[in-house]
């Protein structure tokens, strides 16, 4: 009951009061049915049976609003349609669609609540209810938190079946044959003498007649793609060239520019000189933007140039600071006045840490940046009739509102068509590039503008990972795990975010404590508390989130006491875990990784477990002592998503998301100097590479009732299990990130 | 100045110190070869020059000294070379972004060298950057592409 308390006292911070204080006024708004973004467009003859299926003169669309950022969204969303719907990807057009409230997310707000995701209770329940009004009332259309699949997976397969049977109802009028007697394939109903309907010829008379919503799914085994092996459907534009970015886009007249920015965050620009820039060949403007200056000019490489040569005059930073003075910030922040959260408190931690033996570790993680391959990059084209911005965002509702406000136009003068992006890792929850972009074209009204950031810009106006502290206490008894108290600091990434997004926010933030509070483990006094640093330089979601660092806290100080006790790690995980599915997890990665088998010598195995975003995931690493330096063998990966859609593209985020986490804990790190980070470019934070690539084995469990995204759940064990495994073959334990500070990778 | 791309001959107005990535990218408007890093450090504009690979952001456009290949000349959707090939079938690229580099970069390798070792394949991979962590399908692919060239 104190903990039902607790939570009802605080609101959730997800970025609107909506949740606590808007249900009650939001009833009649959320229970509105949502608006076809898709039928303002059509011509006499044309139908959109509902956000996500249309047919046209161009032929069958079918609408992936999820942003594909290399994760395959689009293939995965036009699968779950298509499943349904009786369509190969062959015979369809993929379009993101325009922006709008209709693609809200039901899902992933939950992420901002203090609900673990093994909880059933009837509060969970609530709370999940509430992330789905929050994101229906605030038109929520993002991408992220590995909520693609959840989110989508019933959605679309109802707006596929939903359209298929409206076209079998067409079918029945004009053939007078019962719905029985009909079939579906390839786009066509089929008659019983196998006679074909084409989808697009009944079309128009599709749109005659409501669509059909009293429908049932059907039952996945009868499942013809969805669940089997099947090809990416950018996989060969990919392949060969053909794929186009949004830096790819080319139009008519359009002119190339590049920004520089104060490199100190927020700095501002005092002045500029760029009477050389002007002189240089094909420049056109130097222009004054936000925070500092913008070169436009006939070819991207001229506007670097041109960049280079203007002489600003910076104002001061405005989060001035070395990474010594924001570590010291993060290490005073362990005080009542900053304590944000404490959902796990369970036992009596202060009583069984007497201080007498206890065990006791600071961890710490740096600043780490995104830098997708693809640097940030957006067209914009302002013209009398309004704006349209081509890039790649998982925010394209946030960046039309902010794009209007800065045009002072209406929002449905802003235009965003959504690009294919290379890549992301969290940096597109952010507009700040593409509202750069806008700002020039406002000022070139009619010309279209592609403006493309320099590495060096990418790196150095990055909104990282935050840096992060833990402070862990723990204590064993009769061979076991008896106590852990994990204290983390860090600044409060989600308020960072959703202050830019213009969200009001509200309450605990989840994220300083994700993947260490809500861990399926049952020790008797166990406690997870976070506290809320001030914020040092602004900061966004990384890949995985708060669980990227806190399963490399919570993990490793599991690993430490493990060997205190003197107990196996996995077995003691086993007899601690709480969850079912958690423990399929971890018995399928014990028999996976022959743990407990033999090992050579200056060789050394490390387990982790991380709970998040649903997906329990158990990794095992095994590396090497070599003369060279620690060599990363293999790893075994383990995880639960309830039901694998994808098998192939499954193997790809897992493999993907493990050589993300040891890559960045092996030697990445941004640190600064008065303000700017000293990393800008691919030299100064290498990440991993093929040679030092491990053999990856990967196994996708269904033992979970709820269907989950795996984006991200196979970042947070890889570090910790990186680190386990080095302790194991060398006894030297690894604190603090990057690795490479302490230990030489070969 | 004159160059020659996939085979097509064309004029540019570019000075000779312009980066062949911006030459082909801006100024023939042919977009494979992607802009990652600026320094020759990600491998993303990875192009043939007379079938070697160069980083065509490191390769001024007055010091272009032969036919240049990008990714569009190396195969097409309808008509595949073999390292694409191998691409496709183990479903290699993710955000796909740094693939183009990658395949022309094992196109050039393995037509140098048609039978590598695992750490020659490792060695000539390493110098492209993938964020997505594609690395371990790259492998499977070169090793593919290298049987189906023996079968050729």
């Amino acid at each position: 009951m104190g903990r039902v308390k607790t939570i009802a006292r605080r609101s959730f911070l997800v970025g609107s009061a909506a949740v606590l204080g808007g249900v009650a006024f939001g009833t009649y708004l959320y229970k509105r049915e949502d608006e076809n973004p898709l039928l303002a467009h059509l011509q006499q003859g044309e139908v959109a049976f509902n956000p996500y299926v249309m047919i046209t003169a161009a032929g069958i669309t079918l609408i992936t609003p999820r942003a594909d950022v290399g994760q395959g969204a689009y293939s995965i969303q036009a699968h779950l349609i298509a499943e349904e719907l009786d369509v190969d990807l062959d015979q369809v057009q993929l379009d993101p669609g325009p922006p709008s409230g209709a693609y809200y997310n039901h899902v992933v707000a939950v992420e901002a609540m203090p609900i673990a995701a093994t909880s059933d209770s009837m509060l969970a329940r609530l709370g999940r209810g509430a992330a789905d009004v929050a994101g229906k009332l605030i038109g929520l259309q993002l991408t992220g938190g590995s909520s693609t699949v959840p989110d989508m997976y019933d959605r679309l397969r109802h707006a596929g079946a939903s359209a298929r049977e409206t076209l079998l109802a067409a079918a029945m009028v004009q053939t007078g044959l019962p719905r029985d007697q009909l079939g579906t394939a390839r786009a066509a109903v089929v008659l019983p003498d196998g006679a074909r309907l084409e989808y697009v010829d009944l079309a128009a008379a599709a749109s005659e007649i409501a669509p059909v919503t009293a429908v049932t799914l059907r039952d996945p085994a009868e499942w013809k793609t969805l669940g089997k092996p099947h090809q990416r459907s950018d996989i060969l534009a990919k392949s060969t060239g053909t794929q186009t970015y949004g830096i790819d886009l080319r139009m008519q007249g359009m002119l190339y520019a590049t920004t520089r920015s104060n490199p100190a965050r927020g700095g501002g620009l005092r002045g500029f000189d760029a009477a050389t820039a002007r002189g240089m060949r094909g420049v056109q403007a130097v222009l004054p933007i936000g925070d500092g200056i913008a070169v436009v000019a006939d070819n991207t490489w001229r506007a670097f140039q041109a960049a280079d040569a203007v002489v600003c005059d910076w104002g001061p930073p405005l989060y001035a600071g070395d990474s010594e003075a924001q570590r010291a910030t993060l290490e005073a922040a362990f005080t009542d006045d900053r304590r944000d959260s404490r959902f796990k408190d369970q036992g009596d931690v202060e009583a069984a840490l007497t201080g007498e033996g206890d065990i006791s570790a600071r961890y710490h993680i740096p600043y780490l940046a995104h830098a997708p391959l693809e640097p940030m990059s957006a067209v914009v084209k302002f013209t009398t009739t309004g704006l349209d911005i081509w890039t790649g965002t998982q925010i394209p509702r946030f960046l039309q509102a902010n794009a209007a406000k800065l045009a002072g136009l209406e929002l449905d003068q802003v235009q965003v068509h959504v690009m294919m992006s290379g890549g992301s890792f969290g940096r597109r929850l952010e507009d700040d590039y593409a509202l750069q972009a806008v700002e020039i074209a406002l000022q070139l009204p009619d010309v279209p503008i592609k403006m493309t950031w320099r590495r060096q810009e990418d790196f150095t106006h990055d909104f990282p990972r935050p840096m992060q502290i833990a402070e862990a206490r723990g204590a064993v008894e009769n061979g076991g795990l008896r106590a852990i108290d994990l204290s983390i600091a860090a600044a409060s990434v989600t308020r960072s975010s959703l202050t830019r997004m213009g969200q009001p926010v509200l309450g605990p933030d989840m994220a300083i404590v994700a993947g260490a509070w809500d861990q399926p483990f049952d020790i008797p006094d166990y406690r997870v508390t976070g506290y809320r640093a001030p914020e040092t330089v602004p900061i966004s979601s990384w890949r995985s989130v708060g669980a990227s660092g806190n399963g490399f806290f919570h993990e490793s100080f599991i690993d430490e006491m493990c060997h205190a006790a003197g107990v196996d790690p996995l077995q003691e995980r086993l007899r601690l875990c709480t969850h079912d599915v958690s423990r399929q997890v971890l018995e399928t990665i014990g028999k996976m990784s022959d743990w407990g088998g033999p090992l050579g010598p200056g060789r050394g195995r490390g387990l982790a477990f991380v709970l998040s975003f649903g997906v329990p995931v158990a990794e095992v690493v095994e590396v090497t002592a070599t003369e060279a330096g620690i060599k990363i063998d293999k790893v075994f990966v383990a995880a639960d998503v309830g039901r694998v859609l994808d098998p192939v593209n499954f193997d790809a985020q897992v493999s993907g998301g493990v050589i993300w986490g040891l890559g960045h804990a092996m030697n990445c790190e941004l640190t600064y100097r008065d303000g700017v980070p000293e990393q800008d470019n691919f030299h100064a934070y290498e990440g991993m590479r093929l040679y030092q690539t491990p053999q990856i084995t990967v196994r996708g469990l269904e033992n979970g009732k709820d269907i989950r995204g795996i984006g991200e759940p196979a970042v947070p064990p890889a570090a910790p299990a990186l680190a386990n495994a080095i302790f194991a073959a060398t006894g030297q334990r690894l604190r603090e990130m990057p690795f490479d500070r302490f230990v030489r990778f070969a | 100045m004159k160059f020659t791309v996939n085979g097509t001959e064309f004029e540019a107005d570019v000075e000779a110190d312009m980066p062949l990535l911006w030459v082909l990218r801006d100024a023939l408007g042919i977009t494979g070869p992607k802009y990652g890093c600026g320094i020759g450090h990600c491998g993303a504009c990875t192009v043939h020059i007379d079938g070697v690979s160069q980083r065509s952001c490191q390769v001024a456009a007055g010091d272009v000294d032969g036919a240049i290949t990008t990714i569009e000349g190396l195969g097409t959707p309808y008509s595949l070379h073999v390292v694409q090939a191998a691409w496709v079938a183990h479903q290699v690229a993710q955000c796909g972004y740094c693939q183009s580099g990658q395949i022309m970069q094992a196109a050039s390798f393995l037509d140098l060298n048609p039978d590598p070792s695992e750490a020659q394949i490792d060695a000539a991979m390493s110098a492209n950057l993938c964020r997505c962590g594609t690395y371990p399908r790259i492998r499977a692919a070169v090793k593919t592409a290298i049987a189906k060239l023996k079968e050729a």
